[in-house]
């Protein structure tokens, strides 16, 4: 009887320890809109969550849910992670907004990160990633490499992130060659890998030769590959899908920022209310190793990404001219972080009506 | 290839899946079955296509572990809805739930890696042919394949004796049974048809639309393919031509994207769906016909009372 009691006291006192164990390890937890392994935007994410893993697995524990529809079925997938005694919550896509600020509202002892957005409140904090900086040197490239002169731009939805992508890329292929023209197909669709692969055959059929996207699937690439052109990858290193068509990719790199941002839960630094907006030179956006292309192209694409990482080259930098002819910058001059948060117009040289 | 030929070919590959898929869907309702998990055994198909495929090397075996596995999965919508009767549309909308998430998690290891494509026809000499050549003998073997699925079910509905006992079988179960017709076993190889055919369709979109496995895949094509057999009245002909016209505007409103021709991105998106509703609906106006058409017992479960 004496035996049993003592048993019982040490399963007792052991059940009790080991939640204590647990709360010596933080709880960071991720909110996917696709799958972990759509080999694109989700997966990029997942990249650097495992990243997490490795560097601070000792004192973190990540967890994640994937394919949370955006809308109002994610606020009760952010609640459920607040409850579940996250520490730190990541919400990676756009369409995540106005949820994680309702729910960082209910929880104030939560610390919520929101990816590409532009709310904050006292315990949420906005990133993003300025993709437009390496859209800028495949611009460039682009031009280099065409023999058309035209290059094919298949686009999702008219948002600022998307408009300053187009926008710097005819920015960096002008640079090269001021009459390069861009045709711009909107599928309407961040993922749909048929679409998007009819899409950059339509765009082949009218004569562009070199293809970029900013969707998430490796469609285009694969036909790009099939029909013998150039074409850029997005998000994701895409050389599988089109080994000798891909010259770059532009490759989000979340890891790097993920584990600065729970260190600073951990030692108490990490504060609500601001916004970060990285790029190359932070590392948060890298570019995947340039090949299929003479060495002087090669050479001049790695000026360029070193021109931009030292700050020297800001690729939104007067004179630029609005598609309607009207002057946006003057020379010299160049654009702030509000505008090109909010950016709803092309420059000139794009071949498109933008969507309203 | 010129322009012209290209775009036919890119309209073929389109229309291709969704055809096939709506002609499999098309004999399961007229067996009086509505199965609305097309798209869950479309993306079972696609993934399990790849998978054959890479496993075993060759696009062919791909096909057939695609058709396979569109019709077990088929099998279990089967099993619900006529061996123990349960409500066909909840069952349906729960396959294409489990279809999608299995499809995602057998497909794990398959995501990123470079995929086997079934090649095209070339036939020296006929695919040369100016404009018709690559149309007519250079395309990829689905697409013949479901010219002449079209074909057979067309001729099997409406010109053979088990084609009449499946459509009377739609039309009143209960009378089919009183003549002593299997009802349950016709429905059984209808809803597994069905499923062979949403596989095949799977497969095609992983082995020769865009030869790659990627989670959520099929993007909505089993709907597309669902509604097709609705507008076209239940007739082959009509699905046919809906799936090419759908496949067609499709096609049609990227390339006036990419003419810049200024007209909303947003508007020319929703193109194919408006033209290919309006043109089924104007052909399907009679609605005399359309009632013949319309299997009566479509979706209801059916329990022999004797």
């Amino acid at each position: 009887m004496k035996k049993l009691i003592l048993g019982l006291a040490a399963a007792v006192v052991a059940a009790a320890a080991v939640p204590a164990v647990a709360q010596d390890k933080i709880k960071a937890c991720f909110l996917y809109v696709g799958s972990k392994t759509d080999g694109g935007w989700t997966q990029a994410h997942d990249v650097g969550r495992q990243q997490v893993d490795k560097e601070l697995g000792d004192k973190v524990e990540t967890s994640f849910l994937e394919n949370v529809a955006e809308g109002p079925d994610a606020e009760r997938a952010i609640e459920r992670l607040a409850r579940s005694g996250c520490a730190i919550i990541f919400t990676t896509s756009f369409g995540f907004m106005d949820q994680t600020v309702a729910v960082a509202a209910k929880f104030p002892d939560v610390k919520f990160e929101h990816a590409t957005g532009y709310k904050t409140a006292p315990n949420l904090t906005t990133y993003n990633s300025r993709f437009y900086e390496g859209r800028y040197i495949i611009g460039q490239i682009a031009a280099k490499m065409s023999k058309t002169g035209v290059a094919g731009y298949i686009a999702s939805f008219p948002i600022p992130e998307v408009v300053q992508g187009i926008n710097a890329f005819v920015l960096g292929a002008q640079t090269i060659n001021p009459d390069f023209k861009l045709k711009v197909i909107w599928v309407n669709t961040w993922f749909d890998a048929g679409k998007e692969a009819d899409a950059a055959k339509a765009l082949i059929d009218q004569g562009v030769d070199m293809l970029t996207q900013h969707t998430d699937s490796t469609g285009p690439m694969q036909v790009a590959e099939e029909r013998g052109i150039k074409a850029f990858g997005q998000a994701f290193d895409q050389i599988q899908a089109g080994p000798t068509a891909q010259l770059t990719a532009i490759v989000d790199t979340w890891g790097p920022y993920y584990v600065k941002r729970i260190k600073m839960v951990l030692d108490g630094t990490w504060k609500g209310g601001e916004s970060s907006w990285d790029g190359l030179a932070e590392g948060i956006l890298t570019m995947a190793p340039y090949t299929n292309m003479p060495d002087d192209v090669k050479a001049m694409a790695m000026e360029t990404e070193a021109k931009i990482k030292s700050g020297e080259l800001k690729p939104f930098t007067g004179p630029i001219t609005k598609q309607d002819g009207t002057v946006w910058l003057k020379e010299g001059e160049t654009a702030d972080d509000a505008t090109l948060l909010g950016l709803n117009f092309y420059v000139k040289g794009v071949d498109d009506k933008l969507p309203q | 290839m010129g322009i012209a030929e290209s775009i036919l070919l890119t309209i073929a590959t389109a229309a291709t899946p969704l055809l096939i898929a709506a002609i499999g869907e098309l004999v399961v309702e007229r067996a009086g079955v509505l199965n609305l998990g097309v798209e869950g055994m479309m993306v079972m198909g696609a993934v399990c296509g790849f998978a054959g495929a890479t496993v075993t090397g060759s696009p062919w075996l791909g096909v057939l572990a695609g058709i396979a596995a569109g019709a077990a999965f088929s099998l279990l919508f089967a099993f619900l809805t006529l061996s123990i009767a349960a409500n066909q549309v909840a069952t349906g909308l729960s396959l294409t739930l489990l279809g999608l998430g299995l499809s995602g998690m057998i497909g794990e290891s398959f995501v990123g890696t470079a995929g086997n494509k079934l090649s095209s026809l070339a036939i020296p000499g006929l695919s040369d042919i100016p404009l018709v050549g690559r149309l007519m003998f250079g395309q990829d073997p689905i697409f013949y394949l479901s010219i002449l699925l079209t074909i057979g079910v067309m001729w099997f509905l409406f010109r053979t004796r088990t084609g009449l006992t499946l459509r009377s079988i739609g039309d009143n179960h209960g009378s089919a049974h009183a003549l002593g017709i299997p009802v349950i076993f016709y429905r059984y190889l209808a809803v597994m048809f069905g499923g062979a055919c949403a596989g095949l369709a799977g497969a095609h979109l992983s082995l020769v639309y865009t030869p790659q496995w990627v989670e959520n895949m099929t993007a909505g094509r089993g709907w597309i393919a669902l509604a097709l057999v609705v507008f076209a009245s239940w007739r082959p002909l009509r699905v046919l031509a809906g799936a090419y016209l759908f496949g067609a505007v499709t096609i049609g409103q990227l390339h006036a994207q990419a003419l810049g021709l200024g007209i909303p991105s947003q508007l020319l998106s929703s193109l194919p769906y408006l033209a290919t509703v309006v043109v089924l609906v104007i052909i399907s106006r009679n609605r005399r016909l359309t009632m013949m058409n319309t299997p009566a017992s479509l979706g209801r479960a059916f329990v022999p009372d004797r």
